[in-house]
């Protein structure tokens, strides 16, 4: 490439929570349309918000995984604009105080770091969704107050790919810390993408174009690329006037960046602080117990994953892709098993039943304890591996407790010494089955191991039965 | 019969005795509601078909009382006096009413307000303006104007106002009765029509200290809608009134209070001050502290501009959600820009429109740090002036405007140099959020004027106590008003 891309992204990425950031609504997606409504969410006169604890929580949670400078206190701004999505006249949103800023991370990135510097971070209220028909347009306020977090980057990434890189490394991130499901298919993140270019030896940054609402990492990626490409045509040709600051969207059919509007229609919020809101203290203590509650992320468990426990790149990767199956897998360790075999049941079976069932760890029936007390039987023996398998379906399918298919009654007989005086006994109680086999009927194995079965009632250890009858018989 | 004419304490020793059922008390206030409702124009609606409520222990229960159309009623036409909201019918009620509810108190009729509370005249409701009892050529003030009318006539004992600059505490003054605002956050303002958010107070108006007590008692307290609530239910005002004036100490602002300030006064002006350090010998003589102190005259100049600049910005974006979107008549355009801008063209006064672009400039980034922040700045410097007073004061006393309700005909009205400090003064009281009552204090010409008393946050009882003692002192409790004959 001949031109240097400089690259900035605005995530929104919408929170869980049981209700919305300022009204008591339930914060749920896709249901009937205004259903998930009241007075406050539709500014009704008189209504006034009150400020979800949870959701401030979690976004001081962000910003510290962020690494961001937080406030003393939290506070809110109304962002003043006139449009339908928007009952109220006004998004409370951060603006004075953010409740992140000055914030960096270093992101893994094709096996280095990519060091990514945060504006800010800050807690908003999403706007409802509407549709835009023919000839009218319908608005659903379910989305209207759904707790928002927007972070913004400083302009220090350079091509697409790293854009995404840090883009699911935010998600990750969003879904370790249980802050969101961060599900893009859901529309629960939406980016703004800032792209411009500059000669690679330039110190000042070239026009900056704004491609708003990208709702997919792919067309996040699509529209880098194009952008950098139509700037670069542009400037290639002379025309780099041509390029002005303005706000493009990105049309997914096409795969082009279309113009929105230009900077001079740019609107004057108008911002000021939220007087219905008191500034509310951010304690020491406070932001001490949300630090603790930060578990390890995604990229720090594969890296102790690789590294500790010397796993392949494959089964690293399916560990720390779901926050529940690394804790399950880390769950197993803690308790006792090996890890490398830990992994296998982990990478292994349960992912293929997970899979299968389309189910969820948080859902899966099968405790680590479950699984140690599975795999403590195989070590001792009283089970075969292949048993092992069996007991797990069944556990699965039954919904019981291991032990109900590990008992005494049905528990494989892998005593050396129990084993050795049943075949003793029906070495000696068949003399002329011995003799036929020593004469070279080794089709008589057979008949040996059937009677071992036979006295066991199938319970004998197969391998071991086989074993003993060899050193008894083959002399 | 002229029972709506008494206290609620004596009312509800009426009802207690069966002397007096609830259902004729509300017939009678309802019967004078329509009469007074001629000649003053005070009420947006008439409750006619309103239910007596059972008498109780609750000294309120069975009372009917008046509603400022800012405070949303179930089911109860509410506009705000705007023809933005002239259809509207809430479907919850503001909590101080819920709580007024609880406590058995019937509503009776809605008063008219000012457009939203913004206004100081009573003539800016949609449904015309609103007539002082005492001389209906007068105003009662506003916003909070046909609350004190009807409380002034006594057509109920008691009425809701809301406060913003002091929208209860000036009406009170020119209609002769007793207007209080509590401390900021007191009394929860969810389901209340907001005007300017950081300034605005719920509170009420009666004809007696005690009588006022009780009606805050019953509105306050913590709610989980108002984020700025607290809770004060260790708070009894009524329970713990106690007349107190032997050892407090008070003062008074020389600069607004001192006669030579003003070049050539006007007879009302003088008569009114005079009135005053009268009273303030009468305070003197039974025991109370009163002394003269200084405030730099800039401050208090730059006062009433910083209120403007203020009340204006929050009231733009407070009043934003009238689109006529999702409630409200809806406007007439192709576009939802045309919608709303016809929905606001039309339902809004001029005078409204008039704020709204003042508040919409001063928020504006060019001018932000110009008008708005410097207005936050002075605001700060005042309340820490005044927090700096109550460090040796119990309350700061001072009178109300500068003479008796003024003409709806303004031309008539002698407009003296250098008033407005005086005329605007109280909105200190909303930018520190602290408690403040008005009393009526004496007559000019048959009309009556008033003082005020506001006291440091959260010692609500402390100004009501003081108040009482006052009240005590001189001949103006439980007045009603007489008409003056010209």
């Amino acid at each position: 490439m001949k031109y240097k891309a400089v690259i900035g992204l605005e995530m929104h990425c919408e929170l869980k929570s049981n209700s919305k950031v300022f009204s008591p609504s339930r914060n749920s997606y896709s249901e009937l349309a205004n259903s998930n409504v009241n007075a406050i969410d539709l500014a009704f006169p008189g209504t006034m918000p009150s400020a979800n604890k949870k959701c401030v929580k979690d976004s001081i949670k962000m910003a510290m995984v962020l690494n961001c400078r937080i406030p003393e206190y939290m506070l809110f701004d109304r962002k003043n604009y006139f449009y339908p999505d928007l009952p109220k006249g006004y998004q409370l949103t951060q603006f004075t105080m953010p409740v992140g800023v000055h914030g960096h991370v270093d992101v893994p990135f094709e096996g280095g770091i990519l060091p990514v510097d945060i504006h800010d971070i800050h807690l908003e209220e999403d706007a409802a969704s509407m549709d835009h028909l023919e000839n009218s347009s319908v608005i659903d306020y379910n989305r209207g107050g759904v707790p928002l977090l927007e972070l913004v980057t400083e302009p220090c990434l350079h091509s697409a790919k790293e854009a995404v890189a840090f883009l699911e490394f935010m998600r990750s991130a969003y879904q370790y810390c249980d802050a969101s499901e961060a599900d893009t298919k859901k529309g629960q993140i939406r980016c703004d993408v800032n792209v411009s270019i500059m000669d690679e030896d330039a110190t000042e940054l070239g026009t900056r174009v704004e491609i708003k609402n990208v709702n997919s990492f792919g067309n996040v990626h699509d529209a880098i690329v194009y952008e950098i490409k139509r700037q670069s045509d542009l400037k290639d040709a002379g025309r780099y006037d041509e390029v002005v600051q303005e706000t493009r969207r990105f049309d997914e059919e096409s795969g082009r960046t279309i113009h929105m509007r230009s900077k001079e229609d740019a609107v004057d919020y108008k911002y000021f602080v939220e007087p219905n809101i008191p500034r509310y203290r951010i304690t020491p203590e406070w932001k001490e117990s949300i630090r603790r509650e930060i578990p390890r992320l995604s990229h720090e468990r594969r890296r102790e994953y690789l590294e500790t426990y010397g796993f392949s790149e494959t089964d690293a990767t399916v560990l720390t892709r779901d926050k529940g199956i690394s804790d399950y897998f880390e769950k197993c360790v803690d308790l006792g098993m090996e890890p490398k075999e830990a992994c296998n049941w982990v990478t292994g079976s349960i992912v293929a039943w997970l899979n299968k069932n389309e189910a969820e760890i948080k859902d899966f029936y099968l405790t680590p304890e479950m699984l140690k007390f599975i795999y403590d039987n195989v070590k001792k023996g009283t089970i075969s591996g292949k048993q092992a398998k069996e007991v797990f379906t069944k556990v699965l399918d039954e919904k019981k407790e291991p032990s109900a298919f590990i008992s005494k009654e049905n528990a494989q007989i892998s005593d050396a010494g129990e084993l050795e005086k049943i075949i003793d006994e029906i070495i000696a109680r068949s003399p002329k089955e011995v003799e036929g086999y020593r004469n070279g009927r080794d089709r008589l194995f057979d008949y040996f191991v059937g009677q071992v079965m036979k006295a066991t009632r199938g319970k004998a250890n197969p391998i071991m039965t086989k074993d003993i009858l060899h050193s008894k018989l083959d002399v | 019969m002229k029972y709506t004419e008494k206290s609620i304490v004596e009312l509800h020793g009426l009802l207690k005795s069966g002397e007096l059922t609830p259902a004729d008390l509300l017939a009678e206030s309802l019967e004078k509601i329509h009469v007074l409702q001629d000649k003053c124009n005070a009420f947006v609606t008439i409750i006619d078909d309103a239910e007596p409520e059972a008498v109780t222990d609750s000294l309120l229960s069975g009372i009917p009382y008046g509603v400022k159309d800012l405070y949303s009623t179930k089911d109860i036409l509410t506009t705000g006096s705007s023809n933005t909201l002239r259809d509207y019918v809430p479907f919850f009620s503001a909590t101080a009413v819920e709580n007024l509810d609880k406590a058995g108190a019937v509503k009776a009729a809605k008063t008219v307000t000012d457009e939203f509370g913004m206004g100081g005249t009573g003539t800016t409701g949609h449904t015309g303006i609103v007539h002082n009892p005492w001389d209906l050529d007068r105003m009662c003030a506003g916003s909070s104007a046909g609350s004190a009318c009807a409380v002034s006539a006594g057509v109920v004992p008691f009425a809701l106002g809301t406060d913003t600059g002091d929208s209860i505490r000036k009406p009170a003054a020119y209609c002769g009765i007793v207007g209080f605002k509590p401390t900021y956050g007191m009394i929860s303002r969810y389901g209340v029509f907001p005007f300017a958010s950081s300034i605005d107070h719920c509170g009420a108006f009666a004809r007696s200290v005690a009588d006022v007590a009780i009606v805050i008692d019953a509105m306050k307290g913590k709610d989980d809608k108002d984020m700025t609530t607290w809770d004060s239910s260790h708070i009894h005002l009524y329970d713990d009134l106690k007349p107190q004036l032997a050892g407090m100490k008070l003062c008074y602002v020389k600069e607004l209070c001192d006669i030579s300030h003003y070049p050539n006064p006007h007879r009302e002006l003088r008569e009114h001050l005079a009135n005053f350090m009268e009273k303030m010998e009468l305070l003197r003589a039974n025991g109370a502290i009163v002394e003269e102190v200084s405030v730099d005259q800039a401050l208090l100049n730059a006062q009433p501009s910083v209120y403007v600049i203020l009340s204006c910005a929050e009231a733009t974006s407070n009043l934003a959600n009238l689109t006529g979107l999702i409630f409200g008549p809806r406007g007439d355009g192709e576009t939802y820009i045309d919608v709303m801008k016809d929905h606001r063209t039309h339902g809004f006064s001029s005078l409204i429109k008039r704020r709204l672009v003042i508040g919409s400039y001063v928020l504006q980034k060019e001018n932000q740090e110009r008008y708005f922040k410097n207005a936050q700045r002075v605001r700060r410097l005042l309340v820490d002036r005044w927090k700096e007073l109550y460090q040796t004061y119990d309350a700061v006393i001072l009178p109300v405007g500068t003479g008796p309700a003024k003409h709806l005909d303004g031309s008539l009205d002698i407009l003296d140099e250098g008033t407005s400090p005086l005329e605007e003064h109280m909105q200190i009281g909303n930018f520190g959020g602290f408690p403040s009552i008005t009393i009526p204090d004496g007559f000019i010409d048959g009309l009556p004027v008033g003082m005020n008393i506001t006291g440091n946050n959260y010692e609500d009882q402390k100004v009501l106590n003081i108040a009482a003692a006052i009240e005590g002192l001189m001949d103006y409790k439980d007045q009603i008003a007489r008409e003056v004959k010209r």
